[in-house]
């Protein structure tokens, strides 16, 4: 028993201990082992053949994509890759287990340890790295379909879902709160996302998350930990936030009333009830199961060769967090800006670099500019119209020629908008859209002419600027552009000021 | 004399030319299945209605003159454990008694290709899991030599249909000596491929990594034809060999001058593990190991120390491997559920009710040695012998082509004899058990009959992996000087 003040205890006192273990689906067409679809939503057990259904007499093969997809998202996860890999059985009883085990990788995971670089959104804390600790290749089970009327009608089982490719990523126990779950989890959908190893669908439970969460409390020389807890099957972001924020208290509590710590009770499994806003216990039996692991003589172990290994790297592209990088060394964005852009996806920030590139000058690219378009005007848009950046009306060259004309003054930015709302409008070019809406260039002695008539019709206001209230040549601005709606603000506020030798 | 009296060879020439129906040999074969399986109950089911059918397809192709294949017309048992499409396959369990599968073994499948009938499904121990067919649900299968013993195991169904000349081939599956023993019992050939030489896909497994289908017939030829059909890589197997595979009949006709046979030396001291050697199967085999000499091959003394771990060593993998492989027959599936109060209650329930004692007891034995704990020190110990066996074969294989030796310590064993006494009946594997360890090829000959009691003896070889091809020439040219494969069992 702890010596621990425990009454004394804050909640501010405990240090949050989390680890995930996170199963996504991968990008394959056909199953792990057989030839049957992974598409999702189909009527049950219309997905299975003798060797998903664990038929006597089948044989599982393996599907070679769902294995370089692994290595892919490996190496995009800065694991090690492994030289050799293999399948083990993980033998256990459930109706929806249809051979009595689960083909998994126990001893040679074919992705070792690795990290990913987690930042908190708008906190100040500098990005800390996840470390992990594997990344294995298994396949899932079916599903079970019970009857909800209370009646104690029967059961179904639906084997589609057996023998999808999951990759099980388990995180060590390196994240210190919920908001950090988070943001790892959304930083890891962001890159699985950029690999296009997974749909990381949550709501078809393409990722899954289960959360291990305990509490540790140091008082000078005693350190004590609470049990730990896992919390299973957490379908959102959201529910996982929550659910961590939940169990940390709920732990303090108990931990102050009943002083029980990490050695005296065995892990245990609870749920996350969305509709309670809280974990609830599960069974103890699966805890305490043997699995007996034994490696699967299906199946022979695979080597993984240093050209399989090269040819994955060589397909990942840039990451998201070099990808943060370059938007800031190379295009000028800040922190904020540079994590809109990205964690839009590939395809924004491939067309934000040529917006950018286009707009700018050789060299010198129109970051900020590009970012201010992109991240207002065109996620706007998107958000509007629930499209994807790929979908968008307007081609990155053509945004480019806009804001290029903006910056050369041939029209401001406000008008620019107009612009671009024609050419969203109306598909049309940026020239097109100049022309509908009437804009030229106008020449410098009709720009003189109407600084002069605006300079006659106004004296009170000439007479405020010359007595130095310069602001005052905002209110000429609208009465020009009621005359010309083609002025550029601009130019006339320093033609009337270089008229009245200001 | 009827047509099933011919080699292989010779009826698939003359059901091809014409002179013989596919129709009259599966007729032939039909009436012998239905005249003789009521004394040796060694067919769980047959395939009358399928087989005519297929005959009467063939002797329209034949009529118009299209390509049969190299098994033309060959009716065929295959044992229970392997899966025919639409066909019941019970694997000889109460646990499968009605499961009929959707689809073809691959081996079916080359099989049915190449012109073979299956005439009906073979006995088994259920699950493949003893040395006897003692233990199927399906009953006993007599040895056609003697009634009042046993046709061996697993494979003794389809042992016995060939001794009996229900059929002239079958097909069997060899974990520990499957097939090689109960050829030996019923006096036939019988063998063993590499591992991964012949796709397992469609056999229900019993350990899979022991595994192997292969071919029983009268003689070595004649499984050298099924072989040719049998082997060769099968995308739906992963541990499916890629290599070549020669022409097992062609290779029959080498001559044996300069093979060198090892005899180890373990395989006939007094007791190399407990097991008695019996001294007419010591001297019919030492008797055929001259007459290989006479033809030409040499005999070199070799070492195989590990042998006396093989029947222990198989004894914790195979039980191991069936543990789990047989997971799936959980009651959710497959047979019909035990009423239980829970959902482990059902399982158990329904496994203890269709499973049989012997099948229990390895299902026992392999939870046991994979439960955390025990892991180390039997399933990765075993692991670790096997791998000792396997250097003892490439260490002996350095110096030998070959490897004789008897197949079995006795002759067919009196049924019922071993009931009470499980290890005992281990101990019939002993000679066997090792190559499925290394995963080595095996083929077991008629060389003799015991003076004592009149039951065959067998004549074991065993060749480096995918050295089928010097088993074949050895067993054949052998069987060009000796008539033991061409003797008949009085009742058939
Ligand atoms: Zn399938």
């Amino acid at each position: 028993m702890t010596t621990i003040d425990r009454e004394g205890l804050k909640f501010s006192d405990a240090k949050l201990i989390i680890g995930l273990e996170v199963h996504v689906q991968l990008k394959t067409e056909s199953k792990l082992f057989c030839g049957c679809s992974t598409q999702f939503g189909s009527n049950p057990n219309t997905q299975t053949c003798p060797v998903c259904t664990g038929m006597p007499g089948t044989l599982p093969v393996l599907n070679e994509k769902a294995l370089a997809l692994s290595i892919k998202t490996g190496l995009a996860l800065n694991c090690e890759i492994a030289r050799y890999t293999k399948w083990d059985r993980k033998n256990y009883f459930y109706p929806d287990l249809p051979k009595g085990y689960q083909i998994s990788q126990f001893d040679k995971p074919v992705c070792g340890e690795g990290f990913v670089e987690v930042k908190i959104p708008k906190s100040d804390e500098p990005a800390r790295k996840i470390r992990l600790e594997r990344a294995h290749l298994e396949e899932d089970a079916g599903k079970s379909v019970h009857d909800e009327s209370g009646k104690g009608g029967v059961s179904k089982i639906d084997l589609n879902r057996t023998g999808t490719p999951l990759l099980e990523i388990v995180t060590k126990p390196d994240i210190r709160s919920a908001e950090e779950a988070k943001a790892f989890l959304t930083e890891l959908k962001l890159i699985l996302g950029y690999v296009d190893v997974s749909d990381c669908n949550m709501q078809e439970g393409s990722l899954r998350c289960d959360a291990n969460v305990n509490l540790h409390f140091t008082d000078g020389e005693e350190a004590v930990a609470t049990p730990i807890v896992e919390i299973k099957n957490l379908n959102s972001f959201r529910a996982a936030e929550r659910a961590i924020t939940h169990e940390a208290r709920r732990q303090f509590k108990e931990f102050r009333e009943t002083g029980e710590t990490i050695d005296d009770a065995p892990k245990q499994t609870r749920g996350w009830d969305d509709s309670a806003q809280k974990t609830t216990p599960q069974r103890e039996k699966e805890l305490s199961a043997d699995y007996r692991y034994f490696p699967d003589p299906d199946l022979i172990a695979v080597v993984i060769s240093e050209q399989e290994i090269e040819d994955a790297k060589s397909s990942l592209g840039d990451l998201p967090a070099a990808l943060r990088e370059t938007l800031q060394s190379e295009y000028g964005l800040n922190d904020y800006d540079s994590d809109v852009i990205v964690s839009a996806g590939r395809e924004m920030v491939d067309y934000f670099r040529a917006v950018a590139d286009g707009s700018g000058k050789p060299g010198k690219p129109n970051g900020k500019m590009a970012s201010n378009w992109v991240g207002q005007e065109v996620m706007r848009y998107l958000n509007e119209n629930a499209a994807t950046i790929e979908a968008y009306p307007v081609a990155a060259d053509a945004m480019a020629e806009l804001l290029a004309r903006v910056t050369a003054g041939e029209v401001d930015q406000t008008r620019g908008k107009e612009v671009l709302a024609e050419m969203l409008a109306s598909g049309c070019d940026v020239q097109e859209a100049f022309d509908k809406l009437g804009i030229v260039k106008v020449d410098s002695s009709d720009l003189d002419a109407l600084c002069q008539q605006l300079i006659e019709e106004n004296p009170a206001v000439i007479e405020e600027i010359k007595g130095g209230k310069v602001k005052a040549v905002g209110s000429l601005i609208g009465k020009a552009r009621k005359i010309n709606p083609n002025v550029n603000p601009g130019v006339l506020r320093e033609s009337i000021l270089k008229i009245i030798g200001l | 004399m009827s047509v099933l009296d011919n080699s292989i060879e010779q009826l698939v020439q003359q059901v091809s030319a014409g002179e013989v129906t596919a129709s009259q040999c599966v007729d032939e074969s039909i009436s012998q299945l239905k005249a003789q399986n009521p004394t040796l109950n060694a067919f769980v089911s047959d395939c009358e209605e399928a087989a005519r059918a297929e005959a009467a397809a063939m002797d329209a192709k034949i009529a118009a003159g299209e390509n049969v294949g190299p098994l033309a017309g060959v009716p065929i048992a295959i044992k229970d454990g392997i899966c025919t499409k639409g066909q019941r396959t019970t694997a000889g369990s109460k646990m499968l008694e009605n499961f009929v599968p959707p689809y073809d073994a691959t081996i079916v499948q080359r099989l049915r290709a190449a012109g073979a009938i299956c005439i009906g499904k073979a006995n088994l121990d259920e699950f493949a899991m003893g040395s006897s067919t003692e233990n199927s649900f399906f009953g006993v299968t007599k040895n056609p030599w003697s009634a009042d013993c046993v046709a061996g195991g697993s494979s003794g169904g389809s042992a016995a249909a060939v001794a009996a000349g229900i059929s002239p081939a079958s097909i069997g599956s060899d974990t520990g000596g499957s097939i090689r023993q109960p050829a030996s019992f019923c006096g036939i050939t019988g063998v063993k491929p590499t591992y991964g030489r012949v796709s397992r896909y469609g056999l229900i497994a019993f350990a899979s990594s022991l595994d192997q289908i292969g071919p029983m017939a009268r003689s070595a030829k004649d499984c050298a034809i099924l072989m040719n059909v049998l082997s060769g890589h099968d995308a739906k197997d992963s541990t499916s060999a890629r290599n070549d595979v020669p022409d097992f009949v062609a290779d029959c006709d080498q001559n044996l001058k300069g093979l060198r046979i090892g005899i180890c030396k373990q395989y006939f001291e007094n007791e190399p593990d407990g097991s008695g050697l019996n001294e007419n199967v010591r001297s019919g085999v030492m008797a055929a190991i001259e007459q290989l000499k006479e033809l030409g091959a040499e005999t070199v003394e070799i070492d195989l120390p590990h042998t006396r771990y093989a029947v222990p060593t198989y004894y914790v993998v195979a039980p191991c491997e069936a543990s789990s492989n047989l997971s799936r027959f959980d009651g959710v599936r497959y047979t019909s559920r035990e009423q239980a109060k829970d959902l482990i209650g059902m399982y158990s329930k329904t496994r203890k009710v269709n499973f049989g004692d012997e099948v229990i007891r390895r299902i026992l034995l392999g939870t046991y040695s994979l439960s955390s704990g025990y892991d180390h020190e039997l399933y990765k110990k075993a692991s670790q012998v096997r791998r000792l066996i396997k250097n003892d074969y490439d260490a002996a294989f350095e110096k030998v082509d070959l490897i004789a030796g008897p197949t079995v310590p006795t002759t067919a064993f009196k049924i019922g004899e071993h009931a009470k006494d499980p290890l005992a009946m281990y101990l019939a594997d002993v000679f066997t058990a090792s190559a499925n360890l290394a995963g080595v090829p095996g083929i077991s000959l008629p060389c003799g009959f015991s003076a004592d009691d009149g039951l065959p003896i067998g004549l074991q070889l065993q060749a480096n992996m995918f050295g089928e091809s010097t088993l074949f020439r050895a067993a054949h040219q052998y069987q060009t000087q000796t008539d033991w494969h061409l003797k008949r069992p009085q009742s058939s």
